[in-house]
This record gives C-alpha cells, sequence and structure tokens, in this order.
C-alpha cells in the first residue's frame, strides 16, 4: 500500500510512523504533490498553531491540492481542525472540507484537555469493531462544533465532533497513534476502507 | 468524561532504569523499553521517563532510548531530566517523545517555558514544580530538591501557566519517598489556582492515597515509582478501587 504522510512541517510525526510500523505498514512523509496525488491513502497530521500551521500549507499549496483528493484522507488533531471551515485560533480560515468550526473550550474546563476520554455515537466504518464509549487519547484547547458530519462525538465542558467524515475525508480530533489498541483497531480500519 | 490518570515514573541513567523493576517476571527488568511496553498493556495511561544521567554524552543514549520507547510503545510518555533548551526539546520531540518535562531551567530562565510554548505548543510543555512545605509556606527547590530557592509554590504555580506551559507536575518533598499520601492540601489549592491539569506526586503508598488525591486533591493524574515497580499496587487493581469510588479511569 502506498500511505503518504503530508509533510508542511507542523509538529512530530514520528509516532504516527511508528504506530503504522507496529501495524506492518511504511507511512512516508513527503511534500511532493505528484506523490501525495498517487498514494492510495494519504494521512494529515498536525501539532501545533493553527495560525501557521495554515500559512504552512499556503507556501507549499497544499491547501488547494488537499480538498481535491480523491483517497481516503484522515487528519488528525489539528489536521482534523484545518479540515473545517474555520478555527477560533489565530482566527484562522480552514480548508472548508468539513462544514463546522473549530471553538476554543472556555475556561470553565481547565485547557488542554489532556487525557482519555470516550468516543460515543460511532457511525463509520472508520469505527469497525470499536466499542461505543471506546477510549482515546486526547491532547487539544480547541473542539470542532457538533455538526451532521461528525462519526463520533466526545463529552468536555459539551458534546462536540471527535471525529468528522465527509466523503472521501476522515478526521479525529484524538490521537490513534497514542491510543493503545483501541488507537491501532481505528488506524487499520482506515488502511482497509 | 475525561478520565483521571494513572502515571508511573521510570528513573533512568546511561539508557537503563534504575532502581529496578520487580513487578512481573521479566528476563530484564532494567531494560525501559520492556518496562514500558509492559505498563502500557497492564493498562498505564501515560508514561515518565526521569533522565538522571550526569553527561551529555550519556544523554545521547537517552536519545537512543526514546525513539526505541516511541517505536515500541502505544501510549503517550513525557521524558524528564536536565532539558535546558530549546535545542534539547527539539532533539527529544524528533525522537517520538509526546512532552518534556523542565524543572530546574524554568526556574533559572522562565523565558524557556515562553519560547517553548510558542515553538512546539504548551500542550507537550510540562513544568515540573519540587517544593517544600516550610512553616506555613511552600517553596520551591531545585536540583531533585537540594537546593532552596526564595519562590514561593502557588506564586510560580501561576506564572507557569501563564508563561504558557501545559500542565504541573507538583512533587512535595516532604511526602516524597513517605508512602503516607500524597500532599492533598496544596495539590487542591494548585488545582483550584490555576487552569491547567495537575499531575500529582509524592507520596503514594495505598490505593486510598490515589483515591484521595483524586478527590481531595482535585489532581488530574497520578504519579508514582516504587508502588507500581515492585508491584505493590498493581495498576489494575488500583483502577477498579478508583471506578468503585465514583472516579472516573480508562478500564
Amino acid at each position: 500500500m502506498d500511505l503518504k504522510i503530508v509533510n508542511y512541517g507542523a509538529g512530530n510525526i514520528k509516532s504516527i510512523q511508528f504506530a503504522f510500523q507496529r501495524l506492518g505498514y511504511d507511512a512516508v512523509l513527503t511534500a511532493d504533490p505528484e506523490a501525495i496525488l498517487r498514494a492510495d491513502k494519504v494521512i494529515f497530521p498536525g501539532v501545533g498553531e493553527a495560525s501557521s500551521a495554515m500559512r504552512k500549507l499556503k507556501e507549499s499549496g497544499l491547501d488547494t491540492l488537499i480538498p481535491e483528493l480523491k483517497q481516503p484522507v484522515l487528519g488528525i488533531c489539528l489536521g482534523m481542525q484545518l479540515m473545517c471551515k474555520s478555527t477560533e485560533e489565530g482566527d484562522t480560515k480552514g480548508l472548508g472540507i468539513f462544514d463546522t468550526d473549530v471553538k476554543r473550550f472556555s475556561n470553565e474546563v481547565k485547557v488542554p484537555q489532556m487525557g482519555w476520554n470516550t468516543v460515543t455515537n460511532l457511525n463509520s466504518n472508520l469505527f469497525k469493531s470499536i466499542a461505543e464509549g471506546a477510549y482515546m487519547y486526547l491532547v487539544h484547547s480547541y473542539y470542532a462544533e457538533n455538526c451532521n458530519q461528525n462519526i463520533a462525538t466526545t463529552d468536555y465542558e459539551l458534546e462536540y465532533a471527535s471525529a468528522l467524515e465527509n466523503d472521501n475525508f476522515f478526521g479525529v480530533q484524538f490521537h490513534p497513534e497514542k491510543s493503545g489498541k483501541v488507537g491501532e483497531q481505528l488506524l487499520m480500519n482506515f488502511l482497509e476502507l | 468524561m475525561l478520565t483521571k490518570r494513572i502515571v508511573p515514573c521510570l528513573d533512568i541513567k546511561d539508557g537503563r532504569t534504575v532502581k529496578g523493576v520487580n513487578f512481573v517476571d521479566l528476563k530484564d527488568a532494567g531494560d525501559p523499553v520492556i518496562l514500558a511496553k509492559q505498563y502500557a498493556e497492564l493498562g498505564a495511561d501515560e508514561l515518565v521517563f526521569l533522565d538522571i544521567s550526569a553527561t551529555q554524552e550519556k544523554r545521547r543514549t537517552m536519545h537512543d532510548m526514546v525513539l526505541k520507547v516511541a517505536e515500541q510503545v502505544n501510549i503517550p510518555f513525557t521524558v524528564g531530566g536536565g532539558i535546558s533548551s530549546v535545542e534539547d526539546v527539539d532533539d527529544l520531540l524528533h525522537c517520538g517523545a509526546d512532552k518534556v518535562s523542565i524543572n530546574s531551567a524554568a526556574v533559572k530562565r522562565p523565558e524557556l517555558i515562553n519560547e517553548l510554548s510558542k515553538k512546539f505548543g504548551s500542550q507537550c510543555v510540562v513544568v515540573a514544580v519540587d517544593a517544600k512545605k516550610i512553616g506555613e509556606e511552600w517553596m520551591v527547590h531545585l536540583a531533585g530538591g537540594t537546593i532552596p530557592t526564595d519562590i514561593g509554590l502557588f506564586k510560580w504555580a501561576k506564572e507557569v501557566e501563564e508563561r504558557g506551559a501545559g500542565e504541573i507536575l507538583f512533587t512535595s518533598m516532604n511526602h516524597d519517598g513517605t508512602k503516607g499520601g500524597f500532599a492533598n492540601e496544596a495539590i487542591g489549592k494548585l488545582s483550584d489556582l490555576v487552569n491547567i491539569p495537575i499531575i500529582a506526586s509524592g507520596g503514594a503508598g495505598t490505593k486510598q492515597h490515589f483515591v484521595d488525591t483524586f478527590m481531595f486533591g482535585k489532581a488530574d493524574a497520578a504519579l508514582a515509582a516504587s508502588v507500581f515497580h515492585f508491584g505493590e499496587i498493581p495498576i489494575l487493581e488500583l483502577k477498579q478501587e478508583l471506578k468503585r469510588n465514583g472516579i472516573e479511569v480508562r478500564l
């Protein structure tokens, strides 16, 4: 399988590569548009700050390439957030793949949310063999507002979309590469889509 | 609901765990990678590796270890000990660490917290604070608790939050090693004071101590070493006990 991770200099992707390696797949990091277009599956990672990540995407032209991809694409954490319409972080316009906006948690709860929380209302093949209420590892200060493209929700201060799906595009707020066996199951499901 | 986290801590010297670990029948109880995998399977929510190597060369060994842990372990882990610059953190994150913990370096040059959270995001910046209660005041100590400062714990906690720390790992030196329970009064005060997660450390001896630090200390996570390493408290049993007490955990 030709599995590519979009390289736009946003954050540490070693853990994602290692997670696929444990599953027996080689995930190659690349910024080359041709290579990304040709891939069977694409991972769109991201850790860090939204406006600077978006700037890096624009500099490399990846902001126009990603929404045009036809193969399954999985955005993780900030990657997922950048696939939404907009994010409050740095008042940034997103790629508009998912029909929802990203907001900051209020100070009524500890920010960032850090740790293991449940995913519920699972509604996609991405969650095949994953139980309702399974635990995933999350670290984030911003969340995607609940919408009709959600395929999982999580409760922290309010119910938000912790996973999204639109055609060939998938996004997860949690880190499957750090979520134990359940996370590995999700990555395997993505590879089998 | 977000769960409370149980965090075993491993002391590492020259790439090997020290003080030994004796909770299961392991071929090599000194190999941090084997131990880390074992802990992940036993239900630990996160791991902390504390590098107590003295020299720079030995720190290279630490990088190799971090790389191997990242390769084989599927839960998050933090690396701490002797980290004093943006470059140090860059190296460790590139080896696959999820978070780094800084301590003395942050006290000596608080701007380091700002620099790290700006460059890497606050989610990976843990500020470890060792403090001792002297009279009525909790005072911050450096270098593994050997050097006192004139900085108050609560003032410092507020400052590290403002500078962009994502989490505070608080160790009470009065409680550390006593197995008499966590410093819940101070932990509770910290938890109310700042809006970032607090990891309680120092004093774990029984399952009830963990119940107490989550209930009365309002800690977000609890860290311990020897009670886990020597199998005195099996992690699964601990989590079941927490659950019985109405504390949300990942089982």
